[in-house]
């Protein structure tokens, strides 16, 4: 049975390395859900956390031929804390007080204003995103782009 | 010292104790072509095509266990190797590609012979390279070939821009080199390998399933030694041949699609797999359902992705097969019981007289399996054998005598026509004293036949057996079982005049229709040194058996061919 698993990567940041790692998914038919890529902190590392979808046999290859990767460092999916953020476009005729207060619900907040459109944003956990765009559908929002999980190892 | 981008690949393959050099020089590798001219520690052979410089470096790899080494120019020269490179790959063979690369600074434009190099070798690499700067090219040529030859082999390819080429630069050349995100596992986990020799004690049908990684991790000495303590039977993949030798008790031979009918229902009914270096191919396992159903199965490779891809396994061990087998060795000498599983090798023996491998011969027509089996009796195991991919291949596996590891030079994961004729040249330059054989189809030998010339030039005396039967023999064969007998484009009636073709190129013909024509052909060729052909007439409808249909049990063999 299919499931969702975030797996984190971190990776030497030299040219190319997330071109073997997308290619990798790509070469075999892997799925990716959502991909996030940032170099770490005062390191010659990037960490790459990827959402991904397979039965437990698809998941198992997936950490192995990743591992396999010679400028892969490590390959984990222990318990992480995850975070996703959104940025919505809405027209400036919507209500922006009752969107405003939406929102603030999910750790966000009215980020651009214009003559033409408001951006909002949020960060919050994947699903209680997936909330709160069920919960301003109504206000048709104009465009939406979310960030793919960002994680950090809980343990 | 400071040196150009050139010159430090001369002084890299010098460190690396590089000898020969299979290539062909363009645009981009003008840089390094006239450096390679100045030096005198490496032989150089100048191929006619890039595809056959890497698949010679290739059979140079496969022949000696050393890193083989190609260098092609950018575009059309890289992409005329990727074949050869994917070849590799799926092999597990060390190698490293040089490929010439436009400027640095044209790179991205779409210039004259500019490709995404690197981005096409990906895939099909163990590790490649964009060199983009001086300083970084000691390093990356370092460990480029300290990736080639470690842990599980594979091709690594560099691709070197023409101004790096020259710009000059600082060389120190690492000695040594210890990649943080690279570590293979050579030792095998203590407890797994305890695990797996009780589990061996106390089976009744154990089977060794011996793969190629056996041959990559020179296991030879320690796979006889648990043969000769433990007695138990072993089956070898296509890219196993020769591990055991013919000569060996405990072989039962070939397995696998067109594996012997002992080996294919020792596979079925053993209840205990110990595969050795060997990756579970479609080929060897036919309907996975069906496989192997009854075993428990312990799979020691030093590729953990390897391990549970295609069947699930109960004891793993991820490290080098001749270590870990040295261990389980260890554990098993002093009280191993052998008789706990003779009923399993006197009903093996069984299935062997049943249907024993064996063919029709026939003194009116040449039958390839009889030329195979001459071949081996006249070479008498001073012989690479290399072949291209197709009929004569399999029948090569499953008849010629083998009698060591890397004797037998064959294209297994990505089945390449055209690897023979060049992978035979490769082989010959790793050791000259042997006689290089390439057994061809004459389908295959004209995918690369423009390498008889590099041969006689370079004067690598390679002799050539082209099995004729003017068909594409395996298609056809598929096409006669499985399409009614529809021969959609397998027929190959009009072929050139082989033997004034291996002339015009400067060496000797032969054409063999009879036994008698072939025995003197083949020995003339030998005794005269020289790049040889022979057009051997064979059957033209004969058939490689047994065979296991695509996604077919393993034990549901097709036998005899319909009259």
């Amino acid at each position: 049975m299919d499931c969702q698993k975030t797996i984190t990567i971190i990776v030497l940041n030299e040219h190319g390395v997330l071109s073997r790692i997308s290619g990798l998914f790509a070469g075999r038919g892997y799925n990716i859900e959502a991909l996030n890529v940032a170099p770490m902190l005062d390191s010659k590392f990037s960490k790459i956390t990827i959402t991904t979808k397979g039965d437990n046999k698809v998941l198992e290859q997936i950490l192995k031929q990743l591992n396999k990767l010679i400028p892969v460092l490590k390959v984990y999916e222990s318990d992480f804390c995850g975070l996703e953020a959104i940025l919505i476009k809405f027209d400036i005729k919507e209500s922006l007080n009752e969107l405003s207060a939406i929102f603030s619900g999910y750790g966000g907040r009215l980020l651009e204003v214009n003559e033409k459109f408001a951006v909002f944003m949020a960060y919050d956990t994947s699903s209680r995103i997936n909330n709160l765009l069920q919960a301003i559908k109504s206000f048709s929002p104009r465009d939406i782009t979310r960030s793919g999980i960002l994680s950090i190892e809980a343990n | 010292m400071e040196l150009n981008g050139s010159l430090m690949l001369m002084h890299a393959l010098k460190n690396e104790g590089v000898k020969v050099v299979f290539g062909y020089p363009g645009g981009a590798a003008l840089n390094i072509y006239d450096e390679i001219y100045k030096q005198d520690f490496f032989r150089h052979v100048l191929v006619r095509h890039e595809q056959a410089a890497v698949h010679a470096a290739d059979g140079y790899a496969r022949a000696s266990g050393e890193v083989g080494v190609a260098i092609v120019t950018s575009g059309p020269g890289f992409t005329n190797a990727v074949t050869g490179i994917a070849t590799a790959y799926m092999d597990s063979i060390p190698l490293v590609i040089i490929s010439g690369q436009v400027p640095t600074t044209l790179i991205g434009t779409d210039a004259f012979q500019e490709i995404d190099a690197v981005g096409i070798s990906r895939p099909c690499t163990k590790h490649n390279y964009l060199v983009k700067d001086i300083q970084s090219l000691p390093r990356i040529l370092k460990e480029a070939f300290f990736i080639a030859r470690s842990g599980r082999p594979g091709p690594v390819h560099i691709d070197l821009p023409k101004d790096i080429s020259a710009t000059i630069g600082e060389f120190d050349y690492p000695q040594t080199i210890s990649l943080e995100t690279y570590k293979p596992t050579y030792k095998g986990n203590a407890r797994q390998i305890q695990k797996a020799a009780t589990a061996i004690k106390e089976s009744k049908r154990p089977l060794l399933y011996i793969g190629g990684g056996s041959i990559s991790s020179n296991a030879r000495d320690s796979i006889l030694k648990l043969c000769e303590i433990t007695k138990i039977p072993a089956i070898e993949t296509l890219m196993a041949r020769g591990v055991l030798g013919s000569d060996c008790e405990n072989l039962l031979g070939m397995v696998g699609m067109h594996g012997s009918y002992v080996a294919n229902m020792a596979m079925s009914e053993a209840d205990l797999l110990i595969a050795l270096g060997a990756r579970f191919d479609d080929r060897v396992t036919g309907k996975l359902s069906e496989f192997a159903k009854g075993a428990d199965i312990i799979h020691i490779d030093i590729d953990p992705s390897s391990i549970s891809k295609i069947v699930q396994v109960d004891y793993p061990i991820v490290g080098d097969v001749s270590s870990v087998v040295c261990e389980i060795v260890e554990l098993l000498k002093d009280n191993y019981n052998c008789e706990i599983h003779k009923t399993w090798r006197d009903s093996l023996k069984k299935y062997n007289a049943l249907h024993p491998l064996s063919f029709k011969d026939s003194n009116e027509v040449l039958k390839p399996q009889w030329v195979i089996q001459k071949v081996g009796e006249i070479v008498s195991k001073n012989a690479f054998i290399s072949t291209d991919v197709g009929q004569h291949q399999m029948w090569c596996a499953q008849f010629y005598p083998f009698s060591s590891p890397r004797e037998f030079i064959t294209s297994g994961g990505l089945g390449t026509m055209g690897f023979g004729l060049p992978a035979a040249m490769g082989a010959k330059c790793a050791n000259p004293s042997k006689i290089s054989i390439n057994i061809s189809g004459d389908g295959s030998i004209l995918m690369n036949i423009q390498e008889l010339l590099t041969c006689v030039v370079e004067n690598i005396p390679v002799i050539n057996i082209v099995l004729n039967n003017n068909y594409l023999g395996m298609v056809r064969q598929w096409q006669s079982f499985f399409y009614d007998e529809r021969f959609s484009n397998t027929n190959l009636e009009i072929q050139p005049d082989f033997v004034k073709l291996v002339e015009s190129f400067g060496g000797v013909g032969y054409v063999c229709e009879d036994k008698d024509s072939f025995e003197k052909a083949l020995k003339d060729a030998i005794s005269q040194n020289k790049v040889a052909l022979l057009d051997v007439r064979i059957d033209r409808m004969e058939n490689v058996l047994p065979m296991v249909p695509t996604g077919g049990a393993l034990f549901n063999m097709i036998l005899e061919s319909k009259e």
